[in-house]
């Protein structure tokens, strides 16, 4: 009798952590001492562009694996300055108290520009509605222009489609358009916004709904199905349309560079491998993926 | 007595071992049985433990005021949990003004009316909507129903109302599976006697078997209910999740909101462990508990009181 309540006492106690688990668990560290590995983190934006990057490398060098792991910009830099990766991968640039942060430590951060992103505002192709300037978009998207014919459309409801808030897309679009990039300004999208969780929920939504207005990566967008639209910075400059030609000589005004940053100047396999990123074979990846690659100097 | 056991002794030795065995077989068979129950209750303990210690801080962190508010926009610290509530609100109870009715004339006519082989065909056909994966409902709903809502004149498909209609089609097999259950508890005397005193068959469903079989139709309705407030992906897919609180409107049901479940689905994988984003998601799982607890101990309290009746009236 008293061995089987043992046995159900045992396992009572091993369904316990079972049921209670917390997931703590997912803490990812890095493997040290392997030499000819390069550690690379950060945006998730650049997380796919990295890993193409990095799959590629592979055949150019056979010898070197490239890690590449998501987390965010912040979080990359972080990393950085505490001295875990080699490569942090960054969708904004670093500001200064981290660079201050990073010298502390004893790290020089070296700034690369590896390519450029360019968000598209599109609207369904029965749209009369061709140009924006970055103010209307910003009324728009905070709810202060609710009916197409206030910016020349039709008279119709806008139905604004967003990308979800874990987005580092929506909060790029947050402050560079809704904000209008004005780090005082403290708008933001509109109640009513429509939160889709992916690029495809976006373009499909706006394909079919002629009142809608979304905002995708330029690679996510299709002009044979979707309308582009050509986006002013202010009242005086240019409409410019999102291409890829447009978002590399800088007109275009929704466009940012997706930056690497590296522990002071690369030298060796980190250095090569850089030089690659930025060369042709790099570039063509980035434009593979639909983001715009850099101008060629 | 001595003299006759070394005779007889193998016997009931081995008859008394075998007992043992028997015995101690049936203990842990018994114990097993209990442990399986019993494990129920510990995993819901620690289930609702965990709730409230990653969702506890949420509630005490977040000024009540805040968390009342009519906004939800957590990556800049805003945390107003009215939209999503209003939005769970209002897709279920659509879900359930369309899921009731279809349902329970559903199960009336396979109950009382339908005759056997059509009751054959139906049954089946029934039990297979409840096998379809809702993500399937949901795709159905994206690609089908919202062009077809859109066009019928709202200024997007994406709606509370879309989401209600699959939710409805979601709910519909418990609904009508469980009060077809119901119906048929009913006895056979009932209706027996309802019709030999010149009752028409609609008279006899109407007044006499649908009042009898009540507390299982709640129950039916309940669960349907309880169904249509958890389901997630489907709702994502198809209401739009804006985190609105739609204007009260004649066409409050066709405009778009954003579900608890939803906001915890989208936002739960990329929100930093820890932080208070990460409390308020569990907060809404709490919210979510305590709503689908309520429910079913409802229902639960109406099977007890039906019980009590029964034993009553054969008293």
């Amino acid at each position: 009798m008293n061995q089987y309540w043992r046995l159900w006492t045992f396992l009572l106690l091993a369904l316990l952590p079972l049921a209670g688990c917390s997931g703590n668990s997912a803490q990812a560290g890095s493997i040290p001492g392997e030499q000819r590995a390069i550690q690379n983190k950060g945006s998730d934006t650049l997380v796919n562009l990295a890993l193409a990057w990095a799959e590629a490398y592979r055949e150019v060098d056979p010898s070197i694996s490239i890690a590449v792991t998501g987390g965010g910009s912040g979080t990359g830099i972080a990393a950085l300055i505490n001295g875990t990766v080699d490569i942090a991968n960054a969708s904004r640039q670093m500001k200064e108290n981290e660079y201050e942060a990073a010298s502390a430590n004893g790290i020089e951060s070296v700034e690369f520009t590896v390519a450029i992103d360019a968000l598209a505002i599109v609207v369904n192709l029965e749209n009369p509605v061709n140009q924006l300037s970055i103010d209307q978009l910003a009324d728009i998207y905070t709810g202060r222009i609710t009916n197409w014919k206030d910016v020349g459309g039709n008279d119709a409801p806008i139905v604004l489609l967003s990308r979800e808030t874990n987005s580092g897309t929506h909060v790029y679009f947050l402050e560079e358009v809704v904000r209008k990039g004005d780090g005082e300004n403290s708008d933001i999208f509109a109640p009513q916004t429509l939160l889709m969780p992916s690029s495809v929920g976006i373009t499909s939504e706006v394909r079919r709904n002629p009142n809608a207005i979304g905002y995708d990566g330029l690679g996510y967008v299709d002009t044979s199905h979707e309308k582009t639209i050509a986006v002013a910075k202010d009242a005086d400059s240019p409409y410019v349309l999102p291409t890829v030609a447009n978002g590399a000589n800088g007109s275009y005004p929704i466009s940012r560079g997706l930056y690497m940053y590296t522990a002071g100047q690369p030298t060796g396999a980190i250095a090569d491998y850089m030089a690659w990123v930025m060369g042709p074979e790099g570039q063509y990846i980035v434009a593979e993926l639909g983001f715009v690659p850099l101008p060629e100097n | 007595m001595t003299t006759n056991s070394s005779v007889t002794a193998p016997t009931p030795a081995a008859a008394q071992e075998k007992g043992q065995r028997i015995h101690i077989g049936e203990w842990i068979i018994e114990n097993l049985i209990r442990l399986a129950g019993l494990s129920t209750v510990l995993i819901v303990g620690l289930i609702f433990l965990f709730l409230v210690r990653e969702g506890g801080p949420a509630f005490l962190d977040i000024p009540l005021r805040q968390l009342f508010g009519s906004r939800w926009y957590p990556i800049e610290g805003i945390f107003g949990l009215l939209p999503l509530l209003v939005g769970s609100l209002i897709v279920t109870v659509g879900a359930v003004v369309i899921a009731v009715p279809l349902g329970l004339i559903c199960a009336i006519y396979l109950g009382e009316i339908a005759p056997t082989w059509q009751r054959e065909i139906l049954k089946p056909l029934i039990e297979m909507l409840a096998g379809i994966p809702s993500i399937v409902l949901g795709f159905l709903g994206w690609v089908v129903l919202a062009p077809l809502i859109q066009n019928a004149g709202a200024a997007t498909g994406l709606t509370a109302f879309t989401g209600a209609i699959i939710l409805a089609y979601m709910s519909l097999p418990t609904i009508i599976s469980i009060s077809e259950d119901a119906l048929y508890a009913v006895p056979k005397e009932y209706r027996d006697g309802a019709l030999a005193i010149g009752a028409t068959q609609w008279q006899t469903i109407w007044r006499v078997v649908l009042p009898a079989a009540r507390s299982g139709i709640v129950i039916a309705v309940m669960l349907g209910i309880g169904r249509a407030i958890g389901e997630t992906m489907a709702v994502m897919m198809v209401t739009g999740n804006a985190a609105n609180i739609p204007a009260l409107s004649s066409g409050v049901i066709f405009q778009p909101v954003r579900t608890m479940t939803a906001t915890i689905a989208a936002e739960m994988g990329e929100v930093a462990q820890g932080s208070l984003h990460y409390n308020t998601l569990f907060g809404i799982g709490i919210v979510l508990f305590v709503i689908t607890f309520a429910i079913n101990s409802l229902a639960g309290r109406i099977v007890g009181t039906r019980g009590a009746r029964r034993t009553g009236a054969k008293l």
